[in-house]
């Protein structure tokens, strides 16, 4: 099959991640059906759909938690196999997830080095890990008033920050964040989201996942729909509205397989329906765009697995 | 962000941080070093004997064993896990040297490595059916307690009690052996001075990476308090036998825990276990070598305990490390100020608490109270020191420090 071709403004920007007609199922469920995805470095990618589109199950897939059932994943143009957390880590994807797994009894640069910690002759190397914090937060522009409070004393912002400037410390290429506005306020938003240019300014590839309108076409540069497991559309987000995206997201509009260049409005629901029933599904008998796909992963969490 | 500290004159901004900490909640060794200046207070008043320097000789010895296996039990419960056993466990060393080294003669050395060996393999137990098969601590080691129990009685056999001879090494240890006071004093110099030049060294090299680091008058006011507490503790001492060998030995073993927790990646994962497991994995530490390797550092150091104890009585028998040893050891670790919640706490919170214990158990004793009085007594200290835990971690959520 044939990626939607890619559009993309400014300079030219090197592809990192592209993955092509991904999907995972869950036992009977599908929760991703023939999914195509990519992220250019410097580029922010938002990442949208209702509850049980599947944005956590090609999340997990990409951070290495699920390995996918169909499908190709390249990154840095070779296809490689994400079988573990591990394994992303190592090709330089970090994900920050929503509940930040952070040590709220741990400072911050304790947080930010855990688990790699700079050593100097097997002891700590506090001086050298606390001059880099500073280094990472100054470069993020992160308002933290001490490096050396316990995360506990920090707003939900700042634990977002730390949270997210401790996926910076491996130099990943590409950083995925879960719902990083979910719980905070109007100016703690505003402050992650400029922390969030400010990794689109050093280059990493960033997917944000969130339900928030405003947020995505605040910050995104692109932003991909997945609705019941599926692609559903690919915006430019100065080109959108959040009516649009709505649409988009609770099927009002089915935009599957159509790229964003063309206003959506001058896509005609038959031939989406048409090209959705020539999917990989038609064989089941019955028309995939009816077919309901839950995701099961809120029951299939492990026992103090991530939500 | 740090030129804002470095700003201020820096000592106003350390004090205001400390005043900071205080009123959040994170209390530090303030709460037993006032409890600890009370119950001196109060039995110096009711008995003139019990600051004498004689008494305060006695009490030394006696936090030795129970120190080192409250400080176990620190490690332990800085995972937010717990060990019932050690007392057991204590017990089974004693009983382990004194029949290895007077029923089937082995050289001493041999027998110490084999009662403190018998500790490790114990608290290995414990690790792999924690990381194996996930039964809680407090059951693992309540089962323990028994098992445990049961194998020292095994092993002492009939006898039932077995004294260790008076002029073997280990006794003379821990009854005899005092460092004559030039030594005394010369150890306490260079320690302070080790201390002063590790603090002058991470300012040095703070400031060269541009960080906020004390200034040189800060150090050498520290140490300089530092050395006038040690030098005149060790002097009131000496006004009796002196500063024991076995209780340096219990220092030396708290200091050299607190460089590993403060200073190492393990002591770092520990903390990070206590505070959040799912974090400390999810960060890449592998958090069932963490839980393993704490399991057995916690009964290795009971056993080292049991054989200070069984070598100041110079006998193991069939109650050696029963009764309340177990408790004293806990609570020892809960009133120096070690968090039950797991993830809070040092090192020196063994010292502090077990001075705590025994300064209880010695002041009632002096006043000829029997242990009932000593065990109710006891059991509300332990039960405040709980509450002046839970009440800072109530005011840390208050003041948003968690």
């Amino acid at each position: 099959m044939t990626i939607a071709s890619p559009h993309r403004t400014g300079r030219h920007r090197e592809r990192v991640l592209t993955m092509h007609g991904v999907g995972k199922r869950f036992g009977a469920v599908r929760a991703l059906t023939d999914v195509d995805f990519w992220v250019d470095e410097g580029e922010v990618v938002a990442l949208i759909g209702d509850n049980g589109a599947g944005k956590s199950t090609l999340v997990k897939v990409l951070a290495g938690v699920h390995a996918p059932d169909a499908g190709t994943i390249e990154f840095e143009g070779e296809a490689v196999e994400i079988s573990s957390p591990a394994d992303a880590q190592d090709l330089g994807i970090a994900t920050v997830f929503q509940d930040l797994a952070l040590c709220d009894n741990l400072d911050v640069v304790a947080n930010l080095w855990l688990g790699r910690e700079l050593t100097t002759d097997g002891a700590l190397d506090e001086v050298g890990m606390e001059q880099r914090t500073w280094t990472l937060l100054r470069e993020l522009a992160a308002k933290i008033p001490s490096v050396r409070t316990p995360v506990a004393a920090l707003s939900g912002g700042q634990r977002q920050t730390v949270a997210i400037a401790r996926s910076l410390i491996g130099q990943p290429r590409v950083v995925i964040l879960d719902e990083p506005t979910a719980a905070l306020g109007v100016a703690q938003t505003a402050e992650v989201l400029n922390l969030i240019e400010r990794l689109r300014e050093r280059g990493h590839g960033v997917v944000l996942i969130s339900h928030n309108m405003a947020d995505v076409l605040a910050v995104a540069d692109r932003i991909v729909v997945l609705r019941l497991g599926r692609n559903n559309g690919e915006f430019t987000a100065a080109e959108v509205t959040s009516e649009t995206l709505i649409a988009a997201i609770t099927g009002a509009m089915d935009m599957s397989r159509h790229s964003s260049v063309l206003p959506p409005a001058m896509e005609s629901a038959e031939s989406a329906a048409n090209e959705a029933n020539e999917g990989v599904e038609a064989s089941d008998g019955a028309p995939s765009t009816d077919t309901p796909i839950i995701p099961l992963s809120t029951r299939r969490r492990r026992p103090g697995g991530r939500p | 962000m740090t030129a804002d500290a470095v700003d201020r004159p820096a000592l106003r901004a350390r004090l205001e941080s400390f005043g900071t900490r205080v009123r959040g909640g994170d209390l530090g060794p303030l709460p037993v070093i006032a409890g600890l200046v009370v119950i001196w207070g109060v039995f110096q008043t009711l008995n003139p004997v019990f600051l004498s320097s004689t008494n305060l000789v006695n009490l030394t010895m006696q936090c030795a064993s129970i120190g080192t296996i409250a400080l176990g039990i620190v490690v332990v419960l800085l995972l937010g896990e717990i060990d019932l056993s050690v007392g057991s466990v204590s017990g089974l060393a004693a009983a382990v040297l004194a029949v290895g080294f007077v029923q089937a003669e082995w050289p001493l050395v041999l027998a110490l490595l084999a009662a403190v060996a018998a500790g490790t393999a114990v608290g290995l137990v414990y690790g792999l059916l924690y990381t194996r098969f996930g039964l809680p601590s407090f059951v693992i080691t309540l089962a323990g307690l028994l098992g445990v129990l049961g194998a020292q009685l095994w092993v002492l056999g009939e006898t039932g009690s077995i004294n260790l001879p008076f002029d073997s090494w280990i006794v003379q240890f821990a009854q005899q052996m005092f460092l004559p006071p030039l030594v005394a004093y010369a150890l306490v110099v260079a320690s302070v001075l080790a201390y002063g030049w590790s603090l002058r060294r991470r300012a040095v090299r703070r400031a060269a990476a541009n960080l906020d680091s004390q200034s040189l008058w800060e150090i050498v006011a520290r140490s300089g308090i530092l050395l006038v507490l040690l030098l005149g503790a060790t002097w009131y001492l000496n006004l009796s036998r002196g500063v024991g060998v076995m209780f340096v030995f219990f220092v030396a073993l708290v200091v050299v825990m607190h460089l590993l927790l403060s200073r190492t990646r393990w002591g770092r994962a520990v903390y990070a276990v206590g505070g959040s497991v799912e974090a400390a994995r999810r960060a890449g530490i592998r958090v069932e070598r963490i839980y393993l390797s704490v399991f057995a550092l916690c009964a290795t150091l009971a056993a080292v305990g049991g054989v200070l104890a069984a070598a100041r009585l110079a006998a193991a028998n069939q109650s050696s490390g029963t009764g309340d040893t177990n408790l004293n050891a806990i609570a020892a670790a809960v009133i120096g100020g070690v968090s039950l919640f797991g993830g809070r706490g040092t090192a020196f919170a063994a010292l502090l608490g077990v001075i705590v214990i025994q300064s209880i158990s010695s002041g009632l004793t002096l006043l000829n109270l029997d242990s009932s009085v000593r065990f109710v007594v006891t059991g509300v200290v332990l039960v405040l020191a709980v509450i002046v835990d839970s009440l800072s971690r109530r005011t840390r959520a208050a003041a948003g420090r968690g």
